[in-house]
Parts: structure tokens; sequence; C-alpha cells
């Protein structure tokens, strides 16, 4: 198959929605992901990246979220280098019932890959201390939610900002966490590449619907001085991305229904939008890795 | 039970539980309202979500916590101590509001 016609046939194929991530020397990349299909310098796979896949949702903003994560995950199955793995960056679920997150698991089997790394979002933990989703997601970091582990070079770090919310308050770590990541980077080598996860964003992007951490200052200070960090997210249905130094931040799409931008409505809750123009609107994130430790991400929607 | 409230408020008094709200605080576009409701000791305040989008009822000091309410969904607390109460919604804690028990 020549390249152009793998590309059509990835069209084609409806393969969802995705940015492909590529880091190089701490410099940032993104490529359209059916350009990267076709193109050899793109690096080896890390990881996908779903989000937001609110397992038990069903309103007009999307009445098959099982569907679309299914198509999402077809995305990730027709992606021509397999990344290892998956991470998850949240809301699971919509109501954090145990016959949500079993139905997620169940429709999560079929995507091929031999892990998924998951940090719970607030809908995930709306018991309070998030029994369902620890019984499921919480052996990594032996039931805390926040853990780090390697891959490929590349230092991982998982953490927690929806189980630590003060009344009017943004996202937070807390104390305990705080402490764990300080401790965690101090033994990372500076010129280790490091990507950093979370459900809600690590960077405050609208503060009055709480699209923040807040720790946000004092986590940038603790990666400044890497010379590549990846910081991702999701929570807000929406690509957005900032790079600050060496620091690219990017929040990932839902594979269930999107959200208005910061400000547009009373609160950041499903927007509808034609059928039509659905799929545009949802989508994966592949992220790689070259040999220069160029961090690459590629977007791709459901269209 | 509005109408037999209002011809025998003793007897409704004493049939108070969980399912009789003494007072209702609706959900809607990310606000409670009303945001501070005042209450006598021993009601009981029902909140119900008309929002598309699920939210809680959280006190911050830990004394009540609701499920996550889908749209139209309910929860009710019975109010036995005075005191004022904050509690938030754990999906979107930009929503604060109040009960206080006199």
């Amino acid at each position: 198959m020549n390249d152009h016609s793998r590309r059509d046939a990835l069209k084609c194929l409806g393969v969802g929605a995705g940015t492909l991530f590529t880091l190089s020397s701490g410099v940032f990349g993104a490529v359209d992901l059916a350009d990267a299909a076709t193109r050899r310098d793109i690096g080896t796979p890390l990881f996908v990246q779903i989000s937001d896949t609110h397992i038990g949702f069903n309103k007009d903003a999307n009445p098959d979220v099982i569907g679309t994560l299914n198509r999402s995950i077809d995305a990730v199955n027709a992606l021509p280098h397999k990344p290892s793995f998956a991470i998850h960056t949240g809301d699971v679920t919509h109501l954090s019932k145990a016959a949500e997150f079993d139905t997620a698991a169940q429709v999560m089997k079929r995507m091929q890959v031999s892990d998924i790394h998951a940090v719970p979002g607030e809908h995930d933990v709306t018991d309070g201390p998030g029994t369902e989703f620890f019984n499921r997601f919480g052996k990594a970091s032996r039931n805390r939610g926040y853990y780090s582990f390697s891959a490929q070079g590349v230092h991982f770090i998982a953490l927690v900002n929806v189980m630590n919310f003060k009344a009017g308050g943004l996202g937070a770590l807390g104390d305990d966490q705080m402490a764990w990541l300080t401790d965690n980077l101090a033994s990372v080598s500076s010129s280790q590449p490091v990507v950093v996860f979370a459900h809600m964003p690590l960077w405050n992007i609208y503060e009055p619907w709480g699209w923040g951490t807040a720790e946000s200052v004092q986590i940038a200070q603790l990666l400044r001085r890497f010379g590549s960090v990846t910081v991702l997210n999701g929570h807000i249905h929406q690509i957005v991305q900032k790079v600050e130094g060496n620091i690219t931040f990017h929040t990932a799409r839902s594979t269930a229904y999107p959200q208005p931008a910061a400000g547009n409505g009373p609160g950041p809750g499903p927007l509808k939008v034609p059928a039509d123009q659905l799929p545009k609107m949802l989508g994966i994130t592949n992220v790689t890795i070259n040999r220069g430790h160029k961090i690459s991400l590629s977007d791709r929607t459901l269209a | 039970m509005l109408k037999i409230k209002f011809l025998l408020p003793a007897l409704c008094l004493a049939l108070a539980s969980p399912a009789f709200a003494d007072a209702t605080v609706t959900i809607k576009n990310f606000d409670y309202s009303p945001m501070m409701l005042s209450i006598s000791a021993g009601e009981t305040v029902t909140w119900k979500n008309l929002d598309g989008e699920p939210h809680t009822v959280v006190s911050t000091d830990g004394r009540f916590r609701s499920k996550a309410l889908d749209e139209n969904d309910s929860f009710s607390f019975k109010f036995d101590k005075p005191g004022t109460y904050k509690y938030i919604c754990s999906i979107h804690p930009k929503m604060v509001a109040t009960v206080t028990v006199k």
C-alpha cells in the first residue's frame, strides 16, 4: 500500500480523532494522525490517550457514548504502529456506578494495548472515597491514585486532582501528594523526558469554571528544570494547548460529548451540536517518541 | 400533602421523615436555588437537580453527601442541630451554598 492509499484507507475507516505527540530534544510537534501514519520520521509509538468516556451518559448531546467509545477504540486499533499502553485521563464513568465501570471495562477490552493507566475524574469518585474506581484501577498506586512508572526512557507521573476540592475552589493535589511529587521528581535526571497526566487541567485555563489546579504554579516550578515535559489532561472535552519553556500543556477531547468553550454559557455541561458535527468534536490523542527523545502529540477526531 | 400540612400541622410534624421536604433547593444552570436557605431544627431539605449535567450535594464538614444526582434525581437530609452548613457540588466545586438551621 503506498502512502497515499494508506492515508485514504485510514480516513475511510473513520479512524477517529487524534493528535500524534512526538518529542525531540524538548521541542514539540503535532501532526495530523492520518499524515503520521504515512511518515517514517515520526518516531516509535509511546502511548495513546483517551479521556472522558462518560459511560452512563445518555442525554441529547450523545445518546450513544458506548458507540463513540467503540469508534475511538477502532481508531487506536487501526494505528499502523500500535502503542504498548493507553492512559485514560478520567471520567471513565458519568455517575460512578459499578455497572458503568463494568461496561467501560468490557468495551475497553477491545483496545489492543497491554495496559491502561487511569486517573480518576470527579465523575468517577462521586461516592467520596472512589471505591468503584479504585477497585478497578487502584492497584498501580496502592489505592492512592498517584504513582509513577517508566516506559521507553520516559518518566511518567499520574496525579489525582479531583479528590481534594475546597468550596469554590479549583482542582487540587493536596499537601501529601505535592510532597510525594516533589520527592518523586528529585530523583529524575533533567535530561529524561517527563510526561505528567491528571484529569483536570494542571494549569489554570478558566478559574470561574474550576478549569485548573490550585497548585499549578508550584507544579510548573517543579517541572521547569527538565528538558522535555508533556502535561496531559482531559476534563474540558476540547483541545487547548500551551507551551511554556520546555513544558507543553495539552488537553484532550472526550470520546463522549463536547463542552462549550470557556465562559460560553452557564457552565461546563454537555454541549448539544448537530449530529453531523459531533464526530468532529470527539477523539483520541496518540503519542510517539523518536530517537532524539522528541515526543509528538497527534489529535484525531472521529470525523 | 401541602393541604394536609395546612390543615393538620401538628400531625404533619409528627410524620416528618426524609421523604417529606420542609424546604426544597433546586439545582439549575450550575447554581443552587436558594443559595442561602434558612430552616428550623428538625426540618428536612430536599435538593432536586434540573440540569442535564449531574451534580452532588456534599457538606464541607462531611455531615452529608449525596450520590451523583442525574437530571430530576433528588436527595434529602434532615437537619437536627442548629448551625450553618456549607455544601458544594463535588463535580463542580465552584457551586457553593449554605443551609442555616435555627
